[in-house]
């Protein structure tokens, strides 16, 4: 590869860190190829869902008293572990949600109908997620705004001269892009799509609830305008996501939703909004969530992101190499940059089909279309199957899953 | 490990039956003139198929079906235009609330010829997951019959 020392990424331990992978499945041992649909966790964070609800428990925000105090801390110290895991400036631009999807429907909610205007437009790419795909669609039906869809080229990538063609007229607004496809595994340019669009006017949103998995992200160098990501593929708890989004974006967007702890002061006649980040977290919550959400931030940076790329990489080539030597399986999509998530379809063998097989091996995966429907249309595929890896993922598992491929093509031949 | 149990496990439900019916269904095709067309749609997954019926009086002549899916929902849609031609239409929707039943338990009480020939898939019981794909042809074939023009998994 490179002549880059890797730090040390001490697998075994990292295993055993995860107590469900010491499960069976069907008498078999669990292989988890479907940590791209929700990850698994850690000891640590499993522990610290306890140990929260034990010791230190109570609503925030709103307490007088010891462990209200300690429990407000605690839940707002996430927000800065956030804002340092993606470089943000200031932990007052860390908005959390349950998960990606509520944050892209709070931005298409607040700044969308709250700051565009009708007549402007919103630009995605082919390979969106549903998440980052019908928000877009309700804002352009309520709110007279124009979705255009940016493609892609035949290896997955996106068409960089198509998109910048999109923004030309400068009726672009916002562009919504995908940080790392959950299909194929491709990892935008990130920085380049920001560059491009503001250069055009445009203010820009990722969505990075598979990119901050792989990578480090450093929003400030990408100078993204929003960031989204969930909890629950970073290896944390479900229920919790959290968005970075520029101040003076923030102060400018009126609140999602209404309720407890987003208000200034509430008369009958009228309310003020909180500061931000809470004018935009209505009612109590997810405070365990959160809570877990930092220890899971905690673990990953514990090993280092160089590391988890470093391993990725290792994966990314052994499981191309391996799928390539199975001549009736076709892998979609081919980018250069790209993460360990593996969509492909296999010559006279459903997605399904395989799926189930794979499964009475104890090697769980991924059939269907992935909440990408139009993707799958645009490469003219109803269902594939997927197997995406995570930092417990192991060489000799992808030769299990291998291996069970070539079994799975014979049983179909 | 993917070992010979495995292997085994997975033949219950991918009986030769299954597997005849699946990869080379002989009911597989548009029905001209048909008196009722409908689709079926699972959006999660992706399985789309059509089902065509003619009608002789009150009883289902011949049916066929266009699918795009698993081996199990095509072999299902196969087994169910064989299972139906020549059928009364109150037999049908009785099949198919049987072969529902069947998916979901494994059972099939008070089975009669029909539903002996539609055995093979009872064996989707033990994968819950792929019930739906057994289910879908016959909750469009119920919808064709009623005059409707769809039918979804749920």
């Amino acid at each position: 590869m490179n002549s880059i020392t890797r730090p040390a990424f001490d697998i075994e331990r990292i295993r055993a860190d995860f107590p469900i992978l010491g499960q069976s499945v069907y008498g078999k041992p669990l292989i988890f190829l479907d940590s791209a649909a929700s990850a698994q966790k850690p000891r640590q964070v499993i522990d610290a869902l306890v140990e929260t609800m034990e010791t230190q428990y109570a609503n925030v925000h709103r307490g007088l008293h010891w462990m209200s105090e300690r429990t407000t801390e605690a839940y707002e110290g996430v927000r800065g572990k956030v804002a340092q895991l993606l470089n943000a400036p200031d932990p007052r631009e860390i908005v959390f949600a349950k998960n990606s999807t509520e944050l892209i429907n709070l931005v298409a909610h607040s700044y969308g109908r709250g700051v565009m205007k009708p007549g402007q437009a919103v630009v995605i790419s082919e390979m969106e997620h549903h998440a980052n795909l019908v928000p877009w669609q309700m804002l352009r039906d309520s709110h007279g705004i124009e979705l255009r869809v940016a493609p892609i080229t035949d290896g997955g990538e996106l068409d960089m001269a198509a998109f910048e063609l999109l923004l030309e007229d400068g009726k672009v607004g916002l562009v919504a892009m995908t940080h790392m496809s959950n299909v194929l595994g491709t990892v935008t340019p990130a920085a380049r799509i920001a560059a491009l669009a503001h250069a055009h006017g445009a203010r820009v949103l990722f969505d990075g609830s598979q990119a901050v998995v792989h990578r480090a992200v450093d929003v400030q160098a990408l100078d993204a305008d929003f960031y989204v990501f969930t909890g629950h593929k970073l290896y944390g708890p479900t229920g919790i996501g959290a968005m970075y989004a520029k101040r003076e974006l923030l102060e400018r967007m009126p609140p999602f939703m209404g309720g407890g702890d987003m208000i200034g002061s509430v008369s009958f006649a009228h309310s003020s909004w909180a500061e931000i980040p809470h004018k935009f977290e209505a009612g109590t919550p997810p405070i365990i969530e959160a809570i877990g959400l930092g220890v899971a931030i905690d673990y990953v940076q514990s090993i280092g992101y160089e590391a988890i790329a470093g391993h990725e990489a290792e994966l990314v080539e052994h499981t191309l190499r391996r799928l390539a030597e199975i001549p009736s399986v076709q892998v979609l999509g081919h980018a250069q940059d790209r993460g360990g998530v593996f969509s492909f379809k296999m010559a006279n063998a459903h997605a399904h089909d395989i799926a189930t097989l794979l499964d009475r091996g104890g090697i769980a995966v991924r059939a269907g279309n992935h909440c990408a429907e139009p993707l799958m249309h645009r490469l003219g595929m109803d269902s594939t199957a997927r197997a995406s890896v995570g930092i417990y993922t192991t060489t000799d598992e992808i030769d299990v899953f291998a291996n069970a491929l070539i079994r799975v093509g014979e049983f179909f031949a | 490990m993917f070992d010979p149990s495995t292997l085994a496990d997975v033949r219950a439900l991918y009986s030769d039956a299954i597997r005849q019916h699946g990869r080379h269904p002989g009911h597989a095709g548009r029905l001209a003139e048909a008196d009722g067309v409908a689709k079926g749609d699972n959006p999660m997954c992706g399985d789309r198929v059509q089902v065509f019926i003619r009608r002789a009086g009150s009883t289902i002549s011949e049916a066929s079906f266009e699918a795009r899916g698993c081996e199990i929902s095509l072999a299902s849609a196969d087994l169910m235009c064989e299972a139906v031609a020549g059928q009364p239409i109150d037999r049908v929707r009785d099949l198919a609330g049987e072969v529902e039943a069947m998916a979901r338990t494994g059972r099939c009480d008070a089975c009669d010829d029909a539903m002996t020939r539609l055995q093979p898939l009872a064996a989707v019981h033990e994968f819950p997951s792929r019930v739906k794909c057994v289910t879908l042809p016959w909750r469009a074939l119920i919808a064709a019959v009623d005059g409707l023009e769809e039918a979804t998994s749920e």
